[in-house]
């Protein structure tokens, strides 16, 4: 067979035709010739010749290949009968590529911040050091995402450890780019030893730092930034190199960039700046952190030397500590701080998949989420498999057709396998593009701009590969199961008035009551699992945090690049608070130290009559702040203008310290002091008012007590302080001019604005994900399974339509007959929700500590799941129940 | 000869009668028949599918000519690989025929 004759099969095949037409002729005039009539003298020549058509169907059939042509023909049918049957063909494929989309999805997105390793030379070497006993707890001061050591403690470790061929340290922080007013951040990373070569990466241009870079005193530290900022910042030019770089008012040179592939060793995050640590000085000036023997902000890594592990790099550190801890004491400790500190040992730990704040903070619920889309996944197999059968059903007299016509069993069998192929391959291509879309949706739901989440989510083959195989094996399944059986039969039993066949026997029509059942099992944990979910946000959202927080904007404002003495630095503040209170559409403005829900904290030890009673969490605030943020004082007064660094140091409390440290008499006049730093006692404080209680740092926290001192009576002011604005609506106008209001004092100012309603929205970011996708999929799965029981019952009613044709001609009334039918139906719903609140109850148990205000077995919101889904189950089956029993019984008799 | 012939075998007569000149399938058909006898009663239709099938080997060709009638028809001819293939598959069909006769008629003479 030649190419050319493939191509051209059809214009042979008339060639053919003609031929054997001239054949005819000649034979005729022949036949004729011989003395027959025309007729008689044409059948002899059909005869002679034999069947036509035959005769150029084996022609042809040498001139293809047979297989690509049946393949093809097979193929247009199923798109044709796709057509024909919108409906079906839409829920199929929906399903198919919701459950093997929104898996792969979110398979990906755990497997990236849970399970995959860091993309750096051989992970496995390395392992992260950090105080692996600890008795008591630390103390002091923590900063940064990963606190585990202190820089004393690095650089003695550093330095007396035998382990690690590499070693190094890092923080995350954040720069300025801007000189002054509305601030520019940067992501940063300080780093101490040999960061990069620790980790095995090597710079894209110029070069990386190593521990030759990071001595004490750093004269002129050069700076490595990432491929992502080079890309930004300076659009990727080759030049970069010595170019200067300002962070924090302070220039830098560029002296690297590292590969793209490259984020640092913190899932989820990336870095665009890195700085060697000894130049923390330069920019932090006296609050330098290196000298500092009580804060904790550095995380360490080292690579193994060949031949160690990680249990013996572990034992070998926590032999060290006894050396270590006794030269870093901190000398601020009491007796028993000092107890506790000589008692940490350090270890080694693996540290492969890298650090992930991502992970510690959404770990379960990015596994319940995995949980969901599984269930969901099942969900759409089972609907998958109900319409395959049901189609195989309908089928059926078709494919008993198509045999009495003389088609092979093979032939039919392979027609129906394409059907469901193509169904598979729609299926799979939509699953893709609900992959990427779902993936892109899950990052940036859990991005914000405070708290940038980077995550490299490349579609996993392995993945996709795994759920597709599983939907579209339930597909061929259950698509060609029936089949087989069906061509088994024989056609005249097929076509058989009654239309009963094969597939009308108990066993297969129990399967689809068993899918049925579990769907709607499954859709009802679902449906709990979205309306606790819901739930909880909707508690969070209107629990009273103790303020108002709709109008309040916050400005912090920071001093270190303006350079203002200490003592000037109250007047300064006071000055930017009055001309913030002057700019129009703003209602109160007050300053204070830690504001609500950012995730800050400051406490202390509280001394009452003497005795220490417990730590208390404390904020200093100016006059005006509770009126700013809407909290009632209860008793007594607000701080004014009578509470001056010379005056008696006085405090505010809430409700909950009074609960706590002063049962008994009038709070109002009581004292009490605070344990400083030095672990001493302060003066006195005396209480001037009661306030109600607020939230602090977070809105799922219980109400802690709190003590307010005046932002005046601190003993030195900070560089840094928040200043709260309470405004009738926020608009760009009214912050611009805040800005404004701040760099007119001093250009070097750097403002941040945030609204705190954005700040607590962010701060619900994980609560907020796991309402939005439960609630999706719990609708989503609902719907699925609804649609299944209506595909279930319309084919039961059309089943029975004799049965139903007689008993309303026998005198059934309608009302009877829908009746009978919802009650089947019913009896499937029911079966399925009892099973699924055992379910729903079991795996609620797992959701418990993520849900606020409402209890796993919550009652309203189980009735409610069970209300909304029996009603919706209802619908389904009352309609096709109600349609049958329009059908006019002479209709429903007459057998086709 | 009704039904069943071997394909090879046929496809051997058609060369064999194309040995002579060109012809269309009508008249390789009759002169078959005719040559043979009336012993050979070949099935005219299976000629076509035989005529496809020694074309797509290469050891005839196919081409337009006027039929008697001045019909367009559809001419057969050999090529130069074809004639060749004559000696050879008569040389073949010899060798089966000998060999079905040692079975039938064992040789007596010794």
């Amino acid at each position: 067979m030649s190419i050319s004759r493939y191509l051209r099969r059809s214009r042979w095949d008339d060639e053919r035709a003609h031929e054997l037409e001239v054949y005819l002729d000649i034979e005729t005039d022949e036949n004729i010739a011989r003395g027959m009539t025309p007729e008689e003298a044409r059948f002899a020549a059909r005869r002679k010749l034999g069947n036509a058509t035959q005769i150029r169907e084996v022609i042809y059939e040498m001139n293809t290949i047979t297989f690509i042509e049946t393949v093809w023909q097979d193929l247009k049918h199923a798109v044709r009968l796709l057509r024909h049957n919108p409906a079906f063909a839409c829920v199929a494929i929906v399903s198919l590529a919701l459950g093997t989309g929104a898996n792969t999805a979110m398979f990906q997105l755990v497997d990236a911040v849970r399970l995959r390793t860091l993309p750096v030379e051989r992970p496995e070497e390395l392992a992260e050091v950090r105080v692996a006993v600890v008795p008591n707890g630390r103390q002091g001061s923590f900063n940064g995402r990963r606190a585990a050591l202190t820089n004393p403690q690095w650089e003695l470790i550093r330095d007396q450890q035998q382990a690690f061929s590499h070693m190094m340290a890092w923080t995350a922080t954040r720069f300025d780019l801007a000189t002054g007013g509305e601030v520019r951040p940067t992501e940063a990373v300080w780093i101490a030893g040999d960061f990069f070569t620790t980790l095995g990466v090597k710079p894209l241009i110029g070069r990386v730092l190593t521990s030759a870079d990071d001595r004490r005193g750093c004269p002129a530290p050069g700076v490595v930034i990432s491929y992502g900022f080079w890309q930004r910042q300076f659009g990727g030019d080759p030049a970069v190199l010595g170019r200067p770089l300002t962070l924090d008012g302070r220039a830098f040179d560029i002296i690297g960039v590292t590969p793209a592939s490259f984020f640092g060793v913190d899932v989820g995050r990336t870095f665009d700046v890195a700085l060697p640590l000894c130049a923390e000085p330069l920019l932090l000036g006296t609050d330098t952190r290196l000298d500092r023997r009580d804060s904790w902000f550095l995380a360490a890594i080292g690579r193994l030397k060949p031949g160690w592990t990680v249990d013996r790099a572990s034992a070998h550190l926590n032999g060290l500590s006894q050396g270590i801890v006794e030269a870093t004491l901190p000398d601020t400790y009491n007796a028993d701080g000092v107890k506790n500190y000589l008692a940490f040992k350090f270890g080694a730990f693996p540290f492969s998949t890298g650090a992930s704040a991502l992970r510690t903070r959404y770990a379960t619920s990015l596994w319940i989420l995995l949980g969901v889309t599984g269930l969901v996944l099942l969900i759409t197999c089972a609907n998958l498999a109900n319409l395959m059968l049901a189609r195989a059903t309908a089928r059926e007299r078709e494919v008993a057709v198509r045999l009495a016509i003389g088609a092979s069993r093979r032939r039919v069998v392979r027609q129906l396998l394409s059907e469901s192929l193509l169904l598979a391959a729609i299926g799979t291509i939509g699953g893709l593009i609900v992959a990427a879309w779902f993936s892109r949706v899950l990052v940036r739901f859990l991005s914000s701009a405070n708290d940038p989440l980077f995550v490299d989510l490349p579609l996993d083959w392995r993945v996709f590969a795994f759920t597709s195989a599983v939907a579209v094996t339930a597909c061929l399944f259950f698509g060609l199961a029936p089949a087989l059986r069906a061509t088994r039969l024989s056609p005249g039993a097929a076509m058989k008035a009654g239309g009963r066949g094969s597939t009308d026997t108990r066993e297969r029509f129990s399967i689809r009551r068993g899918l049925v059942v579990v769907q709607v099992a499954l859709s009802l944990v679902l449906l709990v699992g979205a309306l606790l979910f819901v739930g909880s946000l909707r508690h969070l959202m209107t629990t009273d945090p103790g303020f108002r927080a709709d109008g309040v904007i916050h400005a912090s404002l920071d001093l270190r690049r303006a350079d203002i003495p200490p003592e000037n630095r109250e007047r300064t503040f006071q000055d930017i608070v009055a001309r913030v209170r002057a700019v129009p559409g703003v209602r109160a403005v007050a300053e204070v130290m830690v504001a609500p829900i950012t995730g800050s904290l400051w406490n202390r030890g509280i001394y009452v009559d003497g005795k220490l009673v417990e730590s208390s969490l404390l904020n200093a605030v100016s006059p005006g702040y509770f009126r700013t943020m809407d909290t009632p004082v209860i008793k007594g007064r607000d701080f004014d203008s009578r509470d001056t660094s010379n005056a008696p140091r006085v405090a505010i409390v809430n409700a909950r310290f009074v609960e706590r440290f002063l049962k008994g008499a009038d709070p109002v006049g009581r004292v009490f002091q605070l344990e400083d730093r030095k672990g001493q006692l302060t003066e006195s404080y005396e209480i001037v008012g009661i306030v109600k209680n607020t939230k602090y740092y977070d809105l799922k926290e219980d109400f802690e007590s709190i003590a307010f001192v005046p932002l005046a009576q601190r003993p030195e002011r900070a560089t840094d302080t928040t200043v709260a604005v309470r405004t009738d609506a926020i608009s760009s106008a009214l912050t611009g001019a805040l800005v404004r209001a701040v760099t007119d004092v001093h250009p070097a100012i750097a403002v941040q604005i945030d609204t705190l309603t954005q700040q607590i929205e962010e701060s619900l970011a994980r609560e907020r994900l796991m309402a939005f996708l439960s609630g999706l999929f719990g609708g989503l799965a609902a719907l699925i399974a609804m649609i299944g029981l209506y595909g279930v019952m319309s084919y039961m009613v059309v089943r029975r339509r004799t049965e139903i044709g007689i008993r309303m001609a026998l005198g059934a009334d309608r009302v009877r007959v829908v009746r009978m039918i919802v009650r089947e139906a019913g009896l499937l719903v029911i079966i399925g929700m009892t099973l699924g609140i055992g379910l729903a109850l079991a795996a609620a148990r797992t959701a418990s500590a993520l849900l606020f205000g409402l209890q796993p077995w919550d009652p309203p919101t189980l009735a409610t799941a069970l209300v909304s889904l029996g009603t919706v189950a209802a619908l389904a089956s009352w309609v096709p129940a109600y349609r049958a029993s329009r059908v006019p019984p002479t209709t429903a008799l007459r057998q086709d | 000869m009704h039904g069943e012939m071997l394909q090879g075998t046929l496809d051997l007569l058609v060369l064999k009668t194309l040995a002579i000149g060109p012809a269309d399938g009508h008249t390789i058909a009759h002169a078959i028949e005719q040559r043979s006898e009336e012993v050979l009663q070949v099935e005219h239709g299976s000629l076509y599918p035989a005529l496809h099938r020694l074309e797509d080997r290469g050891w005839i060709v196919s081409f337009w000519g006027t039929s008697e009638n001045n019909r367009r028809a559809r001419y057969y001819r050999l090529t130069q690989v074809g004639r060749q293939q004559i000696a050879e598959q008569t040389n073949r069909w010899d060798a089966i025929v000998q060999a079905v006769n040692r079975i039938l008629r064992p040789a007596t003479e010794g």
